[in-house]
């Protein structure tokens, strides 16, 4: 009982870091249809901008760890944006210059990170707290694990509560399904586009100090190996569903690390496979919108 | 004609590679109905679309003395340009509320009008637009033009795929509309367009073909066949009840 307790909460907190990366992924995509294969790099940037402030105030008290968070999502939110500002806006429509556009933005972010702050990881502190572990049935569960789920709810429903009750909410809802008659109502939906590049920024960032605490380190290569598991988790939940991303998130991490343990290590394998039967049984993910 | 509120001049269209409008020309006056009239598919969405700029375009287009034609959709709907699609495009997944928020640009948009014009509306506030009725998801997108104080409407086949007794309802909101803004209308039911239009533009291929008074166009009964196909002793079985502008 004390393993399936722990692999759970664990599977959660990975789940809730995969939420953090798929929310914004989802939102891009349902607004804009651009696969963003550069939103990695907004979780590293933000990583490493957290353990930036964090190494000078002192990492060990929750001011700073709270701090850092703070940073983290500023720094993803203005990389981001400044990303949909200066390439993607040019490019809408063409989807092909999109990916060739992100997937390079990711390869020379990784390439800048390497050269700013080195290829090998940098291990991070936090609040004593974060380090230690609670017994819950038994099982001894990482402390960080429940900042992670519940970090992952209050962004959640951060978002559900900025889409349903401002008007840049209301804006992207409607463009989600009908861009050209948002822009017909004589609105000029690409600030939406920046707002949502940059939430998806933020939380990718926010993410990204909170993906250090999960792992204890920070390197250059972290956003790109979730952005895999991110992108997996968008599509079983359904491209441009943000409750769809929710769910899968919690799904895919949980089975992983079931797989992980109980399976001989065939959880990245076993999310594939879900990933394809997804794909052959629903193509339009758990709670994605049907293809016209 | 008075100062027309829409002139449009050699305006081409293009629709993935296809021209779909060629080198029309025409003015819209700046009071009543002017109908633009065509067979299927000759371009008479895609005019209207070129004029927005939601399509590919070329050529020349003013609006209240402005030329537009250089600007993006938002900034020429933001000019006093409302717009009622082909296929209403109400936004499903939003309340009808949500709709009619969406659209609201003016400081003090025109709230009363439209719960007068549309009762139904104002009870139906909270219901998801995408469960309402064909007819009451037209009203929603009248409602939407309607709520801002645009110049100019642009009403593309409001009563497509309506019951009469909706259809008569739709006119009848359109007369009331009119009566407040210029409207350009593209519409199939010859019965609406006699009812409202004064005035009346005909595509055929793509270019414009006649330019005229509504009810002389409509009383010639050679035009109406060539050019639209239809003869207008047809249309009247099918009248719908009348409208007092």
């Amino acid at each position: 009982m004390s393993t399936i307790v722990l692999l759970l909460i664990t599977g959660l907190g990975l789940g809730a870091l995969y939420f953090l990366i798929a929310s914004g992924l989802s939102l891009i995509y349902g607004l804009m249809g651009v696969l963003n294969f550069a939103h990695g790099s907004f979780l590293t940037l933000g990583a490493y901008a957290g353990w930036e402030l964090a190494r000078r105030l002192g990492a060990d008290n929750w001011g700073t760890f709270i701090a850092s968070l703070v940073l983290g999502a500023i720094v993803g939110a203005v990389f981001a944006a400044a990303t949909e500002f200066f390439l993607i806006r040019k490019l809408y429509e063409r989807h092909i210059e999109q990916v060739l556009v992100t997937v390079g933005l990711a390869l020379a972010s990784v390439a800048l990170f390497d050269g700013i702050w080195g290829v090998d990881p940098i291990y991070v502190a936090g609040p004593a707290w974060l380090g230690g572990t609670t017994e819950i049935l038994g099982a001894s569960v990482p402390n960080n694990r429940f900042i992670l789920i519940l970090a992952a709810v209050l962004i959640l429903l951060a978002i559900v509560a900025f889409l349903k009750y401002t008007r840049f909410g209301l804006i992207i809802r409607a463009g989600v399904e009908n861009r050209s008659m948002v822009t017909a109502l004589g609105i000029d939906v690409r600030r939406a586009f920046t707002v949502v590049f940059a939430i998806g920024g933020a939380a990718a960032g926010f993410g990204g100090v909170l993906s250090a605490s999960y792992y204890g380190f920070v390197s250059p290569a972290i956003g790109g190996s979730l952005l895999i598991f991110a992108f997996i988790v968008t599509v079983i939940g359904g491209l441009g569903s943000l409750a769809g991303a929710a769910i899968a998130s919690a799904l895919v991490a949980v089975l992983q690390q079931f797989a992980n343990f109980y399976l001989g290590g065939t959880g990245d394998f076993v999310v594939v496979l879900l990933l394809a039967v997804v794909l052959l049984v629903r193509p339009r993910g758990l709670l994605g919108s049907a293809v016209a | 004609m008075s100062e027309p509120i829409l002139s449009v001049r050699s305006l081409s269209a293009k629709i993935a590679a296809q021209q779909v409008v060629e080198n029309v020309s025409f003015d819209v006056a700046a009071t009543w109905v002017t109908a633009l009239l065509g067979r299927n598919g000759v371009g008479k969405t895609s005019t209207i679309k070129g004029i927005l700029g939601l399509i590919e375009r070329r050529g020349e287009v003013h609006f209240n003395g402005t030329r537009i034609d250089k600007q993006r959709t938002h900034r020429i709907v933001q000019r006093g340009i409302g717009y009622v699609p082909e296929d209403r495009e109400i936004f499903s997944k939003l309340t009808v509320s949500e709709n009619l928020r969406l659209a609201e640009r003016d400081a003090n948009p025109r709230r009363e009008l439209v719960a007068e014009l549309f009762p139904d509306l104002t009870a139906r506030a909270a219901q998801l637009a995408g469960t309402l009725s064909g007819g009451q998801q037209q009203m929603v997108s009248l409602a939407r033009a309607l709520l801002n104080n645009n110049k100019l409407l642009l009403v593309d086949e409001p009563t497509k795929g309506l019951a009469p007794i909706v259809v008569s309802e739709v006119a009848a909101a359109l007369a009331e509309a009119a009566s407040i803004v210029p409207v350009l209308l593209v519409e199939q039911n010859l019965q609406v367009v006699r009812r409202l239009a004064t005035d009346v533009i005909v595509i055929a291929g793509g270019r414009v073909v006649h330019i005229g008074n509504a009810t002389e166009f409509l009383d010639d009964q050679e035009m109406v066949k060539n050019f639209l196909g239809v003869s207008t002793n047809k249309t009247a079985s099918s009248s719908p009840p009348a409208v007092t502008p």
